[in-house]
């Protein structure tokens, strides 16, 4: 890797450019995009398949699926992922379902980019992390990159893959820097990621918190305790197998996300720990997740509602005192 | 002789497809009676329709594509889907067009540019919407037919779709089957427009593109309209909004109840909610489907031994449709879990 580290956003933009360059099928639309002919997208592929829309975020996804049906791949840039809360229809009752209520005859590869967890002062609506929410939907696929190189590699599969995803990017590693592979990296749905190996509790980060799960297992080592760190990459497919693995191993689990705890991937992820390998486990699992609150606007209170490296390293040390075995 | 310079053999062929949409649409609300338990949930049928659907579809040409509500059935009996396919779709068979995954309301033929369906009101404008921004990418002259009713101009999706199509000059015609009535309740109680007194289609005013109201019920004149909407369409100067006044001669549906009722097709809510039996009566004797048959009579295009010959042979195949509907055999339960994913 020879080239200078790539911001997250980059490396998303990178992998669009890179798919639309090798099938002409990729499409590229959506909000407040493409609205100068100096955009590099518009330069580089036209104003056939690149696109500004207006705030209609029914019309844009519901648009990216007839288009998926009738052959082409659009990736729909919705900038926030709640703006998707207004076409819900589309996306968990629309794009989802046409393959299979067809029989099969239609295919839907749609992505929809969507950015989440503002949580830089965007108060009550623009700050949610909301992926929880159709993790379970059958027929999507979820995608939560916590890396500038997974970003790249995940939205190319993205792109490639014959269904429906949803994108979610975070907002607060946009300008997060790292080396990204030249040319084709694909990283498969449904693979997770060893992040840091440990072996004495397994800690699964989700997007943002992978990052935070890594520093606190780094806060842990100084003090002896080695935490193995895992980021599922993507939410649907989850990749079960290698989570069960490190709970063998481990035998102890903190889920972090900062979702709110009753919507959130941990509690699925904890679900499916304590049901396929609850002999494994030495301890209950803990979850550091978001407080079931809107997200405030004061800064102090943000702080207080969302998962920290503090809150992680607490769950950790409660899964390995003796009292809880 | 004939009308709009169409000749024997097409105006045949727009008898013969409103005849077999009729006939299968009767065939499927008599298996109520005739085979109850067989069909589930929530059917709707196009009895009434008839002239729209046919004088819309006849001005398409192959390569074209069209995609509808749940109120389906008659596009794919008329683009020469195997009605058998069709009744064992509606059955829950797996010989059924979408090997019963989809239902009455989900009926999909992709090789004939059946592209699909949405059961959600006015969901599939966008859907068809995008498939005229694949066909004007793809430049080869396509066109769109996007159908839905009149309740569904009331939804985003319908107003967000089309300032699209217009703004983007896609290669769709919008066409509104105006019914009276939004499942039970009547247009001019929740639509402006209707209760200004106005058509529906001044509509298209909001999206800059023409909007035109037609009389639904003569095949003809919907292929008149329809027509000159898609060569418009084609030639890339835009969209149309069509508004075709339809009468559906059936019930929004058949009855919702939970299971161990019987289903069955309840009186048209023209008579069962409104106690308007005259109306009722009125749209029968305008019957697109007697009143096309009579014009091609009395004008010599066809015989009445050719038009007898026409609905005898729609009624042999839609009995065989139903016959080979409750023989073939059900999916293998495991198979609900093929198709979550492509």
């Amino acid at each position: 890797m020879a080239r200078e580290p790539l911001p997250y956003i980059g490396a998303i933009l990178e992998a669009i450019s890179e798919e639309m360059q090798r099938d002409e099928t990729v499409l590229y639309f959506g909000q407040n995009i493409a609205t100068t002919e100096n955009d590099p997208f518009l330069q580089a592929f036209g104003p056939d398949r690149v696109r500004v829309t207006p705030i209609s975020e029914t019309a844009e996804i519901g648009m990216a699926v007839g288009a998926a049906v009738a052959g082409y791949r659009p990736v729909v840039e919705l900038y926030m992922a709640e703006f998707m809360l207004v076409a819900m229809d589309q996306v968990v009752n629309e794009a989802n379902r046409f393959h299979y209520m067809s029989g099969g005859q239609v295919k839907v590869p749609v992505v929809l980019k969507a950015g989440y967890g503002f949580t830089a002062g965007w108060a009550g609506q623009h700050t949610g992390t909301i992926y929880g929410m159709f993790m379970g939907v059958p027929g999507l696929k979820v995608a939560v990159p916590s890396t500038p190189a997974d970003a790249k590699g995940l939205m190319t599969a993205s792109i490639r893959d014959d269904n429906p995803v949803i994108f979610f990017h975070h907002y607060l590693l946009t300008l997060e820097h790292g080396d990204v592979p030249e040319g084709e990296h694909v990283v498969p749905l449904g693979q997770a990621n060893v992040a840091r190996e440990g072996s004495d509790v397994t800690i699964v980060g989700i997007g943002w918190t992978v990052g935070k799960a890594l520093a606190a297992a780094e806060q842990l080592a100084a003090d002896g305790v080695s935490a193995e760190v895992i980021d599922p990459r993507t939410l649907a497919p989850l990749d079960t197998a290698t989570i069960l693995a490190s709970v063998e191993k481990t035998g102890r689990l903190v889920v972090v996300d900062q979702s709110t705890r009753h919507g959130s991937a941990a509690a699925v992820i904890a679900a499916e720990v304590a049901s396929e390998g609850f002999s494994s486990l030495r301890a209950p699992v803990q979850l550091v997740c978001a407080l079931d609150a809107t997200i405030p606007y004061s800064e102090p209170m943000e702080e207080y509602i969302l998962p920290n490296e503090a809150k992680i390293v607490d769950a950790v040390q409660q899964v390995l005192s003796p009292t809880a075995a | 002789m004939a009308g709009n310079g169409l000749d024997k053999e097409r105006l045949t062929w727009i008898l013969t497809q409103m005849t077999r949409i009729r006939e299968f649409e009767e065939r499927v609300k008599g298996t109520f009676e005739e085979h109850p338990g067989v069909i589930r949930g929530h059917t709707h049928l196009a009895d009434g329709a008839e002239a729209s659907i046919v004088g819309s579809l006849a001005a398409l040409r192959d390569g074209d594509q069209l995609l509808t509500t749940y109120r389906c059935h008659g596009y794919p009996v008329a683009l020469g889907t195997d009605p058998r396919a069709l009744m064992a779709e509606i059955y829950g068979r797996s010989t059924g067009i979408c090997k019963g995954y989809g239902g009455s309301m989900h009926l999909t033929d992709v090789s004939r540019g059946f592209m699909g369906t949405s059961g959600i009101v006015g969901q599939g404008i966008p859907h068809a919407t995008g498939a005229a921004y694949a066909a004007q990418i793809r430049k080869q002259g396509q066109v769109v037919l996007c159908f839905f009713g009149d309740g569904a101009s009331k939804q985003g999706a319908f107003h967000e779709s089309l300032n699209i199509a217009s703004l983007w000059k896609l290669p769709v015609v919008y066409i509104m089957e105006n019914n009276n009535y939004n499942v039970v309740t009547r247009t001019e109680q929740e639509d402006a427009n209707a209760a200004a007194g106005e058509p529906l289609a001044v509509k298209a005013k909001a999206f800059s593109m023409p909007g035109v109201t037609v009389d639904g019920g003569d095949p003809l004149a919907v292929h008149d309209v329809v027509s000159g909407a898609v060569e418009r369409a084609r030639a890339g100067e835009g969209p149309t909004l069509v508004e075709s006044l339809v009468y559906r001669l059936s019930a929004h549906g058949n009855i919702i109840v939970p299971p161990g009722i019987p289903l069955h097709f309840p009186e048209h809510e023209a008579i069962e909610v409104f106690g308007n039996v005259e109306e009722y009566e009125a749209a029968k004797r305008g019957d697109p489907v007697p009143r096309f048959r009579s014009k091609l009579v009395t004008d010599g295009t066809l015989t009445p031994e050719e038009a007898d010959a026409i609905a005898q042979s729609a009624r042999d195949e839609m009995a065989a449709a139903v016959a080979f509907g409750v023989e073939s055999p059900f999916p293998a339960a495991g198979d609900a879990v093929k198709y979550v994913y492509a």
